[in-house]
């Protein structure tokens, strides 16, 4: 039986046991629900979720077990030493799966009756083109082995299913019926309900924390199998990348430091953009705006933030790109060629300065706004002028929490993708001409991992290594501007 | 409090004593000055600021309206039995038709007084398989024979870039796609006034083309792309993020895994995006073995990358709500959990939404995920057949479509993806009015 089949089998049980529990607790209050200790709709919906809940926690946890009990019992019957040169374990077993599957679609499609699959033997007939006819392609022929073992894969499949099928369902009537049975006027079916409820929000708030540790463990183990490939000495302190597709990228040289560089430099220029427009524009709004001016010009800014990354990306290749050709390229306005391609640190800093002004302001506005208006008139008292007192005192009085702005800024800058993908350019380099084509961590991430990439080459594998890179950074310069600021806050609060 | 003076910004006691208040010192001037330069410098900034903005907008829109037309030419054309019969009883029937498409076209530029030699292969470069199109609708249409028909036949995108000036004679070299000689025709056409442009619905309904036909591609397919992924993000991420926010803020007590819990979101909403594809790469596909390219796939990342959005968004609203309302219930005996699901969540509602739409638009808008979940080397050419097959078939998002025109050699798809950044522009446009109104006409102020 299929998965979804089941599940609206339990659904259906669910409901079931909703209306059933209702009636019994109408049944056993005489009719009078003032003589239940709870209202009834409780009492069903507690007959209802035991016939659900631990129903589908059984099915889910099923489904997750039985392919690895499989894979283990089957991988134990393929012999270790036959395995063919240059070939794994691992990859008998996927032509194992296939197979199989290509059996299932036959048996599906009526080519192959149910018997004549779990009979069928390569001594006697072809089953690649036997499969092939069905729309299966399998790579190579199919040995004895590999189909004896699909065969009891297929086996063992189908009696795990049988096995789900009947104990997920004996468990979801058995929760209706230990429940349905347990309705009497003092059962505190509230209680336990709510208690229900209590352990889902627990559950959907601990979805924060799977998150979390799902990023640190797959970054973890994909670069551990990296640092088994390339060593890690050579990753952190290389200054050459040049990944090599040849020989299972054996040749590759991949250091990292190019493309922290790239980085680097390209948030510098971002920041060099943003931190003044953003601060001064911040600075006005709060402290010299009109209402009006304020109301309409704050918004504006900040639909600069809502601008998908994507668009500045295109704006930064098709528009600033060439437009900054046309200055400082071969024979550009300015006379001189410091400038090869569109493609350039400078393109993709401006452009990402352009996307961090509203960072940078709103967050400088939010925290001037919060400097007490006390040390503002104390100031004006004493006859500085407006732009004084601002300079020298609410300048200093917000430098924290600016700080953390332009912190929080720099980590978005480095962890900014789309923008250096289509605007940086792709060529690692260690160059000081801001004109140059550079690449930066998130650009190599996208072009390792796109594509058909397999996970057992250096090659693809060091996204992982740039990934946990990029992770810690941003992390750490987050955690670091959130401890300012908060810091900062209480301070006035 | 004497030595007070000596703190002054100037630095040195006041020695303008005789100056009246009603004259500037120089000092004062100075000071003016600065004050003047100062605020000069904020309103340059905005000024700054707003220009990027629009100079984005002009780019966006005078880049991108282009993609929405084409470039057509509109042909009276009559076709006879007589040609008919002895066209269908040819070997080569298309190039038959094609022969006569060209007769007719020369007939109409001689009568203006125009002389330009072609064949079909320039009417096929030019116009694509008009031989064929003539065929099949005269065979569908037999009763058209004999009478004027008005034929509408989109050019190939090189003759529109050609029109539009980005395309020059000593550009073309490439004989498979256009000639030189075919751009007199080109201009003989543009002086018989029978080329033009049309809206070109194509584009907002069709599908992605391979790389050799920019003028066929349109962001369809992608769009409906996107929109499964919305679906799996609304319903994964309103329900969970609604219930760990209800949980953080009404029911919470203050432990280290309450702590650790907000840590995590706090720093989840920092995480950048790039980050959340590598998760969905390794965990969805690497281990879950969920196939690639699938909207669902791209769902869950977005979902997990949409949560601290929601999540923060939803307490602030909770929070909002006063705890008078709260205590009101359990006053009247309700329990701690009716009092949050039967008045606190409701009267939330409003914020909630809104600030779930935002986090709709965010989602809508992301690419860096989208691209290691392997959505941008997957040609979206059809369009899904059921809810399952959305969900589960390879196919593109907007943002993802955007990048695969923007990085294909062929310069003609730069249009597309320019038209496609103002259709995704206008979706963002919408579910954000959308927020704004739902706040305006909902929002309580308490």
């Amino acid at each position: 039986m299929s998965n979804t089949l089941i599940l609206l089998i339990i659904l259906g049980l669910g409901v079931i046991g909703f209306i059933m529990g209702r009636a019994r607790a109408m049944a056993v209050a005489d009719g009078d629900r003032r003589n239940l200790h709870s209202l009834p709709v409780y009492y069903a919906a507690n007959v209802g979720l035991n016939a659900i809940v631990p129903a589908c926690i059984v099915l889910f946890i099923w489904l997750i077990a039985q392919p690895f009990f499989i894979n283990n019992s089957v991988s134990g019957m393929i012999d270790q030493d036959r395995i063919a040169e240059g070939s794994s374990l691992s990859l008998v077993m996927s032509d194992v799966r296939r197979v199989a599957e290509g059996l299932d679609v036959a048996v599906a499609e009526g080519a192959m009756s149910a018997e004549m699959a779990s009979d069928i033997r390569t001594e006697f007939s072809n089953v690649r083109e036997r499969l092939a006819e069905v729309g299966v392609a399998l790579g190579s022929g199919v040995t004895s082995e590999t189909l004896q073992a699909a065969q009891s894969y297929r086996a063992m499949a189908l009696t795990g299913n049988w096995l789900k099928t009947i104990i997920v369902l004996l468990v979801s009537v058995a929760g209706l019926a230990v429940s349905w049975r347990m309705i009497t006027r003092d059962y505190r079916a509230r209680n336990i309900v709510e208690k229900g409820i209590m352990l889902v929000l627990i559950g959907a708030a601990s979805i924060a924390i799977l998150t979390t540790v799902g990023i640190i463990l797959s970054l973890i183990f994909n670069t551990y199998e990296f640092f088994k490939l390339y060593s890690a000495w050579d990753f952190f302190f290389g200054t050459n990348w040049a990944p090599s597709f040849s020989g299972r990228g054996g040749s590759s040289e991949l250091g990292i430091l190019p493309l922290l560089w790239g980085t680097l430099y390209i948030s510098v220029i971002a920041l060099l953009v943003a931190v003044p427009i953003g601060l001064f524009a911040a600075i006005y709004l709060s402290e010299y705006a009109s209402k009006s001016v304020r109301s309409i010009a704050k918004p504006m800014l900040e639909v600069l933030a809502g601008i998908p990354t994507i668009v500045y990306g295109l704006f930064a290749l098709l528009t600033v790109g060439p437009l900054l050709v046309e200055v400082f390229g071969d024979g550009g306005a300015l006379g001189v060629t410091w400038m090869s391609g569109g493609t350039a640190v400078m393109t993709a800093g401006l452009v990402m300065g352009m996307m961090l002004i509203p960072f940078v302001s709103s967050l400088s506005d939010d925290i001037i706004n919060a400097v007490p208006q006390a040390m503002r008139d104390g100031s004006l008292g004493l006859g500085a002028t407006h732009s004084e007192t601002v300079r020298q005192v609410i300048i200093p009085a917000a430098l924290p929490g600016i700080v953390g702005a332009i912190l929080l800024a720099a980590s978005r800058a480095i962890g900014e993708t789309m923008i250096v993908v289509l605007g940086a350019g792709a060529a690692a380099r260690l160059s000081l001409n801001p004109f140059d084509a550079m690449t930066t961590v998130t650009a190599k991430i996208v072009s390792q991992l796109t594509g058909d990439s397999d996970f057992s080459s250096p090659v693809a594998l060091v996204a992982f290594a740039l990934g946990i890179s990029l992770f810690v950074v941003t992390l750490g310069l987050n955690i670091f501007a959130l401890y300012i600021v908060r810091k900062y806050r209480e301070q006035y609060e | 409090m004497t030595d007070a003076t000596s703190d002054l910004p100037s630095g040195k006691p006041v020695t303008t004593a005789h100056a009246s208040l009603l004259t500037e010192s120089p000092k004062m001037k100075k000071r003016n000055a600065a004050e003047a330069r100062f605020k000069m410098y904020g309103i340059f900034a905005i000024t700054l600021g707003l220009a990027f903005l629009i100079f984005l907008t002009f780019s966006i829109l005078r880049n991108g309206i282009p993609a929405f037309t084409q470039t057509v030419v509109n042909v009276e054309f009559t076709l006879t039995q007589e040609q008919f019969d002895e066209a269908e009883s040819k070997m080569l029937k298309t190039a038959a038709y094609t022969e006569i498409f060209v007769n007719n076209i020369t007939e109409q530029f001689q009568e203006r007084g125009l002389d330009v030699e072609f064949d079909g292969g320039t009417v096929e470069r030019l116009l694509g398989k008009v031989g064929g199109d003539l065929r099949s609708f005269y065979r569908d249409n037999p009763s058209q024979i004999g009478q004027p028909v008005d034929f509408q036949l989109s050019a190939a995108s090189r003759v529109e870039r050609y029109l539009q000036g980005k395309l020059t004679r000593d550009m073309v070299v490439d004989g498979r796609f256009l000639e030189a000689a075919d751009l007199d025709v080109v201009d003989a056409m543009v002086a018989a006034g029978i080329i033009g442009t049309a809206w070109d619905w194509n584009f907002i309904t069709g599908t992605d083309t391979g790389v050799d036909n920019p003028g066929g591609a349109g962001i369809g397919a992608s769009v409906i792309g996107s929109f499964f992924m919305m679906v799996v993000v609304l319903l994964l991420s309103l329900p969970i993020g609604v219930a760990a926010s209800i949980y953080l803020e009404e029911f919470a007590p203050k432990n280290r895994f309450t702590d650790l819990i907000e840590v995590n979101i706090s720093n989840l909403a920092a995480v950048p995006s790039i980050v959340f594809g590598i998760l969905g790469l390794a965990v969805f596909i690497q281990f879950a073995h969920l196939p690639q390219s699938a909207p669902l796939v791209g769902g869950l990342v977005l979902t997990l990358m949409t949560l601290p959005t929601i999540v923060i968004s939803t307490r602030a609203s909770l929070k909002s709500v006063p705890p008078s309302i709260r205590d009101a219930a359990l006053g009247v005996g309700a329990s701690k959990m009716q009092s949050v699901f039967h008045h606190v969540l409701p009267l939330a509602m409003p914020g909630i939404l809104t600030g779930t739409i935002i986090g709709l638009a965010q989602a809508l808008g992301e690419t860096a995920p989208l691209l290691l979940i392997g959505m941008v080397g997957y040609v979206a050419r059809e369009y899904p057949d059921g809810i399952a097959s959305g969900l589960l078939d390879p196919n593109s998002a907007m943002p993802a479509q955007i990048y695969t025109w923007a990085a294909r050699s062929d310069e003609a798809f730069f249009e597309k993806a320019w038209g496609g950044i103002i259709i995704l522009l206008i979706f963002l446009l919408t579910m954000n009015i959308i927020a704004i109104i739902l706040r305006r006409r909902f929002e309580r102020r308490w």
